[in-house]
């Protein structure tokens, strides 16, 4: 396993994050931030309180949980995690879609249509931890913390405080 | 990960693993419901067979909520406009179904025992939706999400079960699933109505209500089958009413918070008062919309990864 973030490295990510998403939606009136269950959620729970401790600007918080929109419901069997919880009106607001690797990029297509079945948002941006490259659908992100490309053999391991560990990111090699 | 069982047929089968992921599952689908288009995509082009060989109005129609929120194709199967009447029997029809393409079915029969025929017969996987006497894992699966709802959790809890346990599938069905999540199992009936074989059963059994209602958490209220009344179980409807039904001088010896359920339909006056049922302590009606979450979950754990 290596290490390819430490927590102060970390946690500059997100202020620098949390200071681009501001400065690209100062002037917007209805804004919400909504993390990808689980651990997207935790970024955007991290990046709604850095964005409150740079400037006084409103944001409506949500969660999404996008196993009920998932195209591998055939092939796989997944975890059953937390419900959405949005306690907003979609329709009309800028949304900030918040998860913690980008690769893919089938779970933010589930998140998508998530949202959209609950209503018409102004605009979607996207911010993620991590862009692993390796797209498989036409997605990219507007707000990175940083590009890390490795091959279908290794996977991103993102560890937060939110489950009793310390931020980090490390680089695993796929064992099967 | 996923679910144990490939079929679901009556709780005492059921490992508790499946038992809490189904309900886990449940409370994260719960959410739907509040939208205002209740509609996901998960199930499109699975095919579900609502096989109703008894009447029902609760079940049939929360199974084929579930099916069409999830996006499933429902074929309803009913005893009556179909072959049935003509002579052909379970097995055929069962079989013919399952030629069409049915990944699901979903079995209300009267016979005890049913489905577990049909998983035997068929490769679909098979949900129990009542069978005879014996099991309604569903009602007892949406009767426990809602105590876990009121109360956090089902450890530790005392639950009464009132009434006709002897006909009653939800009373089994409701004594193995809450002894598998730690709840204290008692049941409470005239002798009549007691099963033979209780003492098989992991619940004490009282005769009289005043005793029975001492300290409990939760009672869940019987439907007096009014179709049996004349059967001789008890005298009348009165004296049941008198002994055993639910009322607000029972309620003074209950303690305050205790949560009433009764899996429907009832029968004001007989076993429970309307003011009982209409009252605060009351969670009747959460148990319908628990139900539907319940069986949307049940479809959801049961059909996915099927192309492994």
């Amino acid at each position: 396993m290596n290490k390819v973030l430490n927590s102060r490295e970390f946690k500059r990510i997100i202020t620098r994050m949390a200071a681009e998403i501001l400065e690209k939606n100062i002037s917007c009136k209805d804004f919400a931030i909504i993390g990808v269950q689980k651990t997207g959620v935790y970024l955007a729970q991290r990046l709604i309180k850095e964005i409150k401790k740079q400037d006084d600007i409103n944001i409506w918080s949500g969660s999404i949980n996008i196993s009920l929109y998932r195209d591998d419901y055939d092939q796989r069997v997944a975890k059953t995690i937390a419900p959405s919880q949005i306690d907003f009106d979609i329709n009309g607001k800028t949304i900030v879609l918040v998860d913690d690797v980008l690769y893919t990029g089938r779970t933010i297509r589930g998140a998508l249509d998530a949202i959209f079945d609950l209503g018409r948002p102004e605009r979607v941006q996207l911010a993620v931890l991590i862009d692993r490259e390796q797209r498989e659908l036409p997605f990219s992100a507007d707000y990175v913390g940083k590009v890390i490309p490795v091959s279908k053999r290794e996977e991103i391991d993102v560890h937060w405080k939110e489950d009793g560990e310390e931020d980090a990111v490390y680089i695993k090699k796929i064992t099967k | 990960m996923g679910l144990i069982s490939k079929n679901l047929i009556d709780l005492k089968s059921t490992p508790k693993s499946d038992i809490n992921l189904i309900i886990d599952t449940a409370f994260t689908q719960k959410e739907i419901l509040s939208r205002s288009v209740k509609k996901v995509p998960i199930l499109k082009g699975k095919s579900v067979c609502t096989m109703f060989i008894e009447n029902s109005t609760r079940t049939k129609n929360s199974f084929e909520t579930a099916c069409k929120i999830l996006g499933a194709d429902v074929i309803g199967f009913s005893k009556t406009g179909s072959s049935i009447n003509k002579g052909e029997s379970y097995k055929d029809t069962l079989l013919t179904l399952e030629a069409m393409g049915v990944d699901l079915f979903i079995i209300r029969h009267f016979a005890s025992g049913s489905s577990d025929f049909a998983a035997k017969t068929v490769k679909s996987k098979i949900v129990n939706a009542g069978d005879g006497m014996h099991a309604h894992p569903t009602q007892a699966l949406l009767d426990m999400m809602t105590l876990i709802e009121h109360r956090g959790s089902i450890e530790g809890m005392t639950v009464l079960i009132l009434g006709d346990v002897y006909h009653s599938r939800v009373a089994r069905s409701n004594i193995w699933g809450l002894n598998k999540l730690g709840a204290k199992v008692r049941i409470c009936a005239p002798m009549t109505l007691l099963p033979a074989e209780i003492n098989s059963f992991p619940c004490e059994v009282y005769t009289d209500l005043r005793e029975a209602v001492k300290g409990v958490d939760a009672i869940n209220i019987l439907r007096i089958q009014l179709e049996r009344m004349n059967a001789g179980y008890f005298s009348s409807i009165y004296e049941y009413n008198r002994f055993y039904g639910i009322d607000t001088d029972i309620f003074k010896s209950v303690p305050k918070d205790t949560l009433i359920l009764h899996p429907g339909p009832i029968n004001r006056g007989v076993e429970i008062s309307s003011a009982i049922a209409d009252g605060p302590n009351s969670v009747i009606v959460n148990q319908v919309t628990n139900g539907l979450a319940i069986r949307m979950a049940i479809l959801y754990l049961m059909l996915q990864g099927e192309n492994r």
